[in-house]
């Protein structure tokens, strides 16, 4: 069955062709009475090489709207579009394989895209390069610390070569100093591939800290509720007053939106019943 | 840095390089490796210990209770016999039958059971079929086909071949299947969207995460090949065919010579300790700890 519902004006950027389309898009998971809508009615439109920060509590979706532009799982109404052959996609925990060396990890995925195999070690050793790890070719997932194991899926990732990357609260796991050395690795990459990037976090400096456009998403389900452009010119400072004063901004409308969940679900109670598309 | 130190904006992208840097050798430093002799003593100090206590409880049970050697022969007596056998020659050639059968039937296992455990691995509904089958399978004693074998194949190599097969097959099919189980959706998740499909997926993805749930199936199906076959050997006995080592250990019952009984049980052991030390633990720490997965003990 395909749905889709009055669909809302797509934010981004217009005369572009969007390398990511998501419009009207709904994911119920279950079905009937208890089914549970983790998104409602989700547009988004991603221009070429640009950064969208995806922002919102837990719980509203994010993942599974990511899920979704990488083809893991279909909507159930709603349409999905990506440029080429689909994104590349950077899971939260890195996922690199254990058993396969850091360049070997780069190599499966070039190996995958069909790259010959006279080129693979040069491209692995070039990509590996690009985000600082020249001398981890050899070395073993489970022999890296988590920010190189991050760099080194960000490698594999690229390696796909694909014009939009996803990329799954990929530095939550991460102490303070190494996610700040990576916001500013991420962005060097950025500028020098050219690559869309689409970026899921929970953490409103990050998204500001990162994004050209950050998107709010509420929670269960998960709409867009509002988004700001970010006008700061990169390289941007976490701590910088610009990037604090917008940060703020943001969090307060967070709030907001969390409060009202809280005393919308408080008031479903009461009625006896969840209608969670209230 | 002083939070007051200007921060200029171009110097920041090199500052970030060497910050990495030294994060990085900081994850790297590891502590010193232990000299190989200590490892050594220290894996081979334990079972020392143990097996020496073992000796002499033997050894003050035989002075204290004074048993028949007929009955409860003390480590002296099994010595000798072992010594003995060992002079004689005969038993060598029950070495060999047996480690031949062994080898052979276990080879064939391992083909049949890969074979069966990669098809049922794939197929939803032959998993969801054959899967309690080959689990139940595990906790049938493999003597259990013993009598079915002599009655297809009689009293020949053929019938011990069938028993080790049958003892060993669902093993090594059963470790297989619950590797490919305990593999990381997250990892399949990321072969797909990597563009590992279908046969590339099961090449690239599947059977590398699910290798040590195989190798544990297959340290499990020689055990079960090991004790089929001695089984087998105990009743399948005929001329035409060469004694191993449990037609050793019955030709020794039937003469009612304790000392030799012990000396079998304890080359049948023998086989089972060296097979397991000289090469299926070195294949498991190997594979566990390329992962990461093993805890070097301090």
């Amino acid at each position: 069955m395909t749905l889709i519902d009055a669909v809302g004006t797509p934010a981004g950027p217009a005369g572009t062709t969007p390398v990511v389309s998501v419009r009207g898009v709904r994911k119920a998971f279950g079905r009937g009475e208890g089914a549970v809508f983790a998104l409602d009615r989700v547009s988004l439109d991603v221009a070429p090489g640009e950064f969208v920060a995806l922002l919102g509590a837990s719980g509203c979706g994010k993942s599974t709207l990511l899920s979704l532009i990488a083809g893991l799982d279909r909507p159930t109404a709603g349409e999905v579009a990506v440029a080429g052959d689909g994104a590349a996609l950077m899971p939260q925990e890195g996922g690199l394989f254990p058993w396969l060396t850091a360049g070997r990890n780069v190599e499966l995925a070039l190996r995958l895209r069909g790259v010959s195999r006279s080129d693979r070690r040069t491209e692995a050793e070039r990509l590996l390069s690009l985000v600082r790890l020249d001398g981890a070719y050899d070395k073993r997932p489970h022999e890296l610390s988590g920010g190189m194991r991050q760099r080194v899926a960000l490698a594999r990732a690229l390696a796909q070569k694909r014009p939009v990357l996803l990329m799954d609260e990929p530095f939550s796991a991460l102490d303070a100093i190494t996610r700040d050395a990576l916001h500013g690795e991420l962005i060097r990459i950025w500028e020098e591939t050219g690559v869309a990037i689409v970026f899921v976090t929970h953490n409103v400096r990050e998204a500001v800290r990162l994004g050209q456009r950050v998107v709010l998403l509420s929670s269960r389900p998960g709409r867009v509720i509002r988004e700001w452009q970010v006008d700061i010119a990169q390289p941007r400072r976490i701590e910088a007053p610009d990037v604090s004063a917008l940060a703020g901004e943001i969090t307060e409308r967070l709030s907001t939106e969390i409060r009202r969940h809280a005393t919308a679900e408080a008031a479903a109670e009461q009625k006896g019943s969840i209608d969670v598309r209230q | 840095m002083s939070v007051s130190d200007p921060v200029k904006h171009d110097a920041r992208s090199v500052d970030d390089g060497q910050l990495e840097a030294g994060l990085d050798a900081l994850a790297l430093e590891t502590g010193s490796e232990r000299p190989l002799w200590r490892r050594w003593l220290q894996a081979a100090l334990p079972p020392l210990v143990v097996l020496v206590g073992l000796y002499v409880l033997w050894n003050l049970a035989i002075v204290v209770l004074d048993p028949p050697v007929n009955k409860f022969p003390g480590p002296m007596d099994v010595g000798h016999a072992i010594a003995d056998q060992w002079a004689d020659g005969a038993v060598v050639d029950s070495f060999r039958g047996s480690l031949q059968r062994g080898a052979v039937g276990f080879a064939l296992s391992v083909l049949v059971g890969t074979a069966i455990g990669v098809v049922v691995a794939q197929v939803k509904f032959l998993r969801a079929g054959f899967g309690p089958l080959l689990s139940g399978l595990q906790v049938l004693p493999s003597v259990a086909w013993v009598p079915v074998a002599i009655i297809w194949f009689g009293l020949t190599e053929k019938a011990m071949l069938a028993v080790i097969l049958l003892g060993a097959v669902p093993s090594i099919a059963n470790g297989l299947l619950s590797g490919v189980d305990q593999v990381p959706p997250l990892l399949l998740r990321v072969g797909h969207v990597l563009g590992a499909r279908g046969f590339r997926a099961v090449w690239h993805v599947v059977l590398p995460a699910a290798l040590p749930g195989y190798i544990a199936g297959l340290k499990q199906g020689w055990a079960f090949s090991w004790r089929s076959l001695m089984a087998a050997e105990l009743i399948v006995k005929s001329n035409d065919i060469r004694r191993g080592l449990g037609g050793y250990l019955d030709d020794a019952r039937t003469l009612g010579d304790m000392p030799w009984v012990f000396s079998g049980v304890f080359f049948i052991l023998l086989v089972g300790i060296v097979i397991e030390l000289a090469f299926f633990t070195p294949l498991e720490r190997r594979v566990l700890k390329r992962r990461g997965l093993l805890l070097e003990r301090g």
